[in-house]
């Protein structure tokens, strides 16, 4: 079973690499940045302890929002995906994360502490 | 009544001109949209006097919730109701006064003494906060409103801004004539007014408002998929969360719409970017209130929609992924998937129960554990009767809009479906929750009524022109979007069946109509009646009328309150039953004991004690609490049924929670199990502190020569114990008709007399020596 499931991971890989354009790839890169912060936070937290509480959930927070308004962009931009999307335009859809980053770091400025 | 009536007529245009605006724009230019579009058509078009229409519907419909709410205002005067308004008021005064930052780190220690009150951590700043800007703004532009007025008169402004919202929402779910109903349903129904009356400056004023708008944006957000209304959906539910504790039935509606869109097979990506957007920023939105500090991560209440998140991520994940490969490598990728999801769950949940986080409790678990929250009279379960009081012919007609939503179902009406169900489940729990069924019910009605109008008014331009029908439905479909697709099929039905029963079609619609009509005008007939009558009274200041119709003003609670104010020590502590604990800290701005908070079970249970015991008992826990005077309300007089004396029994039970070796609630009832306040009533009852307190002189009083001095009017007795004596009080001011009652408690006498008999010195018995009395005394 594991064999098979190497297997699909490898195909899946080779595939991703060659069908995906390269604005998508550029999103997917950032992405996988923010998920290595999001983990490497999560990890500090459980090695250190939680005492600022609230600063640590600004941080761990911070990754994820980041991480998800990522995947909304990248929904969003996928050319893949225009019939879901008919009003929103690829200049929109960056506006609106713009602002949807701009709403949510200074949400995070001012419960880090 | 005026404008009641004009937003009835109001409401008749709109549906007809609806239909018409449709069907005007498909005869002469079949391009263009429907009714919203218009642009081809120039400003003399329908479009334009659609718009106005709207405008002046809306506007008018915002004049009469803000008339409907200044009953009180007008009979009384400008003044803040009831009781918790009082300390939404101080607070905002010392908002004003002080500052913002000095608000949200207030200590107060005049509330609760000794103990204090940590405000800044325990209130909801929204409301406040919002008063506070209004008045800051006015101020700035040089209209000075004192700050008094300002909150007196939020809550209709916001009236208005809650039948908006109302709008847009049903706007969204159905069409614009649904949409003009339902905000002028919202505007005058009881069931909102009874919390929104000027001088009602409480949370739930701002609160429908937030809850409508973030609905209405939640809304938006998943008929556009767009990241932007998402956001806004989280700034209008920070909003909301600093404004009210009920934001708890935003964080758990929302995300059961999404699992019941998941589970009804409706995902899609838009479904996706709404919710993820919303959860997370929204999530860390509310955590900035310092009353709700690190709750939405620790509360049962919150969890529902961290699991949502968690499941949307793995589905959105799989969907991604079931795109990419074909089905046997997405079987073994799934089976893996699951299996360490499963254990992730597994752990989570063995964590939680063994750090005792999730603690579900039952309903009635609060309400048999805890007799505070059982005493309150808004936590009972609803009548039928007060159904129909608040929502009268809404509540008759919301299972038809329920039953329209659900055939011509799509994303948005799964929500409003789950909202009214979840709605209803909880206004049948405790009357309070009657208001968070009110803004469903009437988005409901409005989308009855609606489609009644238009069936049975829109049908008759369809008759002169069936060819056209044809157009029309292919016009609706490319148009309005997804709103009107159903709808259009609806028609051609009906249409269809109009042209078999000719003669019979006018009558029947104008009985139709005339009787929808009937019913709106009566209903706006009743929403004011009831909006009179019921709910505006300002609890502070009672009137009663006589028989020939002229009012008595009984203005005893102001008269004690500032009486204190001005005649008692700045620093004096005052003890008082936890009711009208905000209103002594607000109008008579003196330290109390416990207020209406009630965060501090014990310390309650302490004054219920003092209360219940005899005078001497009592005496020594006023002493430990620094008591200076004593406050207590007696409606013996008057007849007024709010006494203290009818209270008493919670008093006990409360006081018996706590110290159940001293107080028995059975010691203060007869033998045969009733209570008495007469001379057959229990002595415990006879000599305990309230007993003493209330009817202190009153023995002495003659109403009416045809009772005998000494007869409470409120339970029609004449009462037990009528020669009533103080060791350690001493009667400081009662009121013009004996409604509050204010005691001194006499300190500590210098010199304790002494109890027994003085002992008498007995003269001793002259006892002289036989020797001495006879002889001489010898010369030495």
């Amino acid at each position: 079973m594991s064999n098979s499931v190497i297997s699909v991971i490898s195909r899946f890989l080779e595939e991703y690499t060659t069908k995906t354009s390269n604005k998508l790839k550029v999103v997917d890169a950032y992405l996988f940045y923010i998920l290595l912060t999001g983990a490497l936070q999560f990890l500090y937290c459980l090695l250190v302890g939680t005492f600022p509480f609230n600063s640590f959930l600004a941080g761990f927070i911070s990754c994820v929002g980041a991480f998800i308004l990522g995947v909304c962009l990248r929904i969003q931009i996928n050319p893949d995906n225009k019939g879901d999307f008919l009003t929103i335009s690829q200049e929109r859809a960056f506006a609106d994360f713009l602002l949807a980053h701009t709403v949510l770091h200074l949400v995070v400025i001012n419960f880090i502490g | 009544m005026a404008e009641q009536h004009t937003a009835t007529d109001g409401k008749h245009k709109a549906s007809p001109n609806a239909g018409g605006s449709v069907h005007g724009n498909s005869r002469p230019n079949a391009v263009g949209g429907g009714g919203k579009g218009g642009l081809s058509g120039g400003l003399a078009q329908p479009a334009g006097w659609q718009s106005l229409l709207s405008f002046t519907i809306l506007f008018l419909a915002w004049l009469a919730g803000f008339s409907s709410r200044l009953f009180a205002v007008i009979r009384f005067e400008s003044i803040i109701h009831e009781f918790d308004p009082w300390f939404n008021y101080r607070s905002t005064h010392h908002l004003t006064t002080n500052g913002f930052y000095e608000f949200l780190n207030w200590f107060d220690e005049r509330s609760w003494y000794p103990l204090g009150r940590i405000v800044g951590g325990t209130v909801y700043p929204g409301l406040m906060v919002t008063a506070g800007l209004i008045h800051y703004v006015l101020n700035l532009l040089h209209l000075t409103v004192h700050i008094r007025d300002v909150c007196v008169f939020l809550a209709p402004v916001f009236s208005g801004l809650t039948s908006i919202s109302t709008f847009l929402l049903t706007r969204e779910l159905w069409n614009q004539g649904a949409g003009l109903l339902a905000a002028c349903f919202i505007a005058i129904v009881p069931g909102y007014i009874s919390r929104s009356v000027a001088g009602s400056f409480d949370n739930e004023g701002i609160a429908i408002f937030a809850l409508q708008f973030t609905y209405y944006l939640w809304v938006k957000s998943i008929k556009t998929g767009s990241v932007f209304w998402s956001i806004g959906c989280c700034l209008s539910y920070f909003y909301m969360v600093s404004a009210w504790g009920g934001y708890v039935f935003i964080i758990n509606l929302i995300p059961l719409h999404v699992f019941v869109l998941l589970l009804m097979q409706r995902y899609s990506r838009r479904v996706y970017i709404a919710y993820s957007t919303f959860y997370i920023v929204g999530l860390v939105l509310s955590m900035q209130i310092p009353f709700v500090g690190f709750q939405p991560i620790r509360t049962s209440e919150h969890m529902a929609a961290a699991g949502v998140f968690a499941l949307l991520q793995a589905y959105a994940l799989l969907q991604y992924l079931k795109d990419r490969l074909t089905k046997q490598e997405f079987q073994t990728l799934f089976f893996l998937g699951v299996s360490l999801a499963a254990g992730v769950v597994f752990l989570t949940v063995i964590y939680l129960t063994y750090t005792d986080v999730c603690l579900l409790y039952s309903s009635s678990y609060a309400k048999i554990h805890i007799p505070i929250i059982a005493s309150v009279s808004e936590h009972q379960p609803t009548t039928w009767v007060s159904f129909f009081f608040d929502l009268h012919i809404l509540v008759c007609t919301f299972p038809a809009g329920l039953w329209f939503c659900i055939k011509n179902v799509n994303d948005e009406r799964v929500f409003v479906a789950l909202y009214a169900i979840s709605a209803v489940y909880f206004a049948g729990v405790m009357v309070r929750l009657m208001l968070t069924l009110t803004p469903v019910v009437c988005m409901l009605s409005a989308i009855a009524f609606s489609s009644v109008f238009e069936h049975y008014l829109g049908d008759d331009m369809k008759r002169e022109n069936p060819p056209v029908e044809d157009s029309s439905d292919e016009d609706d479909k490319r148009s309005s979007g997804n709103l009107y697709d159903k709808a259009g099929k609806v028609r051609k039905h009906v249409s269809e069946q109009e042209k078999a029963e000719e003669g019979l079609g006018p009558n029947i619609k104008s009985i139709v109509t005339m009787l929808m009509l009937m019913l709106l005008m009566m209903f706006a007939v009743h929403c004011t009646w009831v909006t009179s009558n019921a709910y505006s009274s300002p609890s502070v200041v009672l009137a009663s009328y006589n028989n020939d119709g002229t009012r008595n003003i009984l203005d005893d609670f102001r008269e004690a309150y500032y009486w204190l104010r001005q005649n008692t020590d700045e620093h004096a502590r005052v003890m008082s039953w936890w009711d009208y604990g905000y209103q002594i800290a607000g109008m008579a701005n003196r330290t109390t004991l416990v207020d209406n908070n009630t965060w501090n079970n014990s310390h309650i249970a302490l004054v219920g004690k003092a209360m219940s015991s005899n005078e001497s008992a009592a005496y020594e826990i006023m002493r430990s609490l620094d008591v200076d005077y004593v406050l207590i309300i007696f409606g013996g007089v008057i007849g007024y049924s709010g006494d203290d004396i009818n209270k008493f029994l919670w008093m006990v039970r409360i006081a018996e929670g706590e110290h159940p070796k001293d107080i028995r609630e059975s010691d203060y009832f007869t033998p045969q199990g009733e209570f008495r306040v007469d001379k057959a009533g229990s002595p415990v009852l006879l000599n305990c502190l309230m007993y003493k307190m209330s009817y202190y002189r009153f023995g002495e009083m003659q109403l009416d020569f045809r009772t005998p001095p000494g007869f409470d009017r409120t339970r029609n007795a004449e009462i037990g114990n009528k020669d009533i004596k103080f060791k350690h009080l001493e009667e400081a001011f009662t009121s013009e008709h004996w409604l509050v009652r204010i005691y001194k408690v006499k300190k500590l006498e210098n010199r304790e007399p002494l109890e027994h008999k003085l002992r008498s010195i007995v003269p001793r018995q002259k006892y002289t020596s036989k020797k001495v009395q006879g002889s001489k005394r010898p010369n030495m």
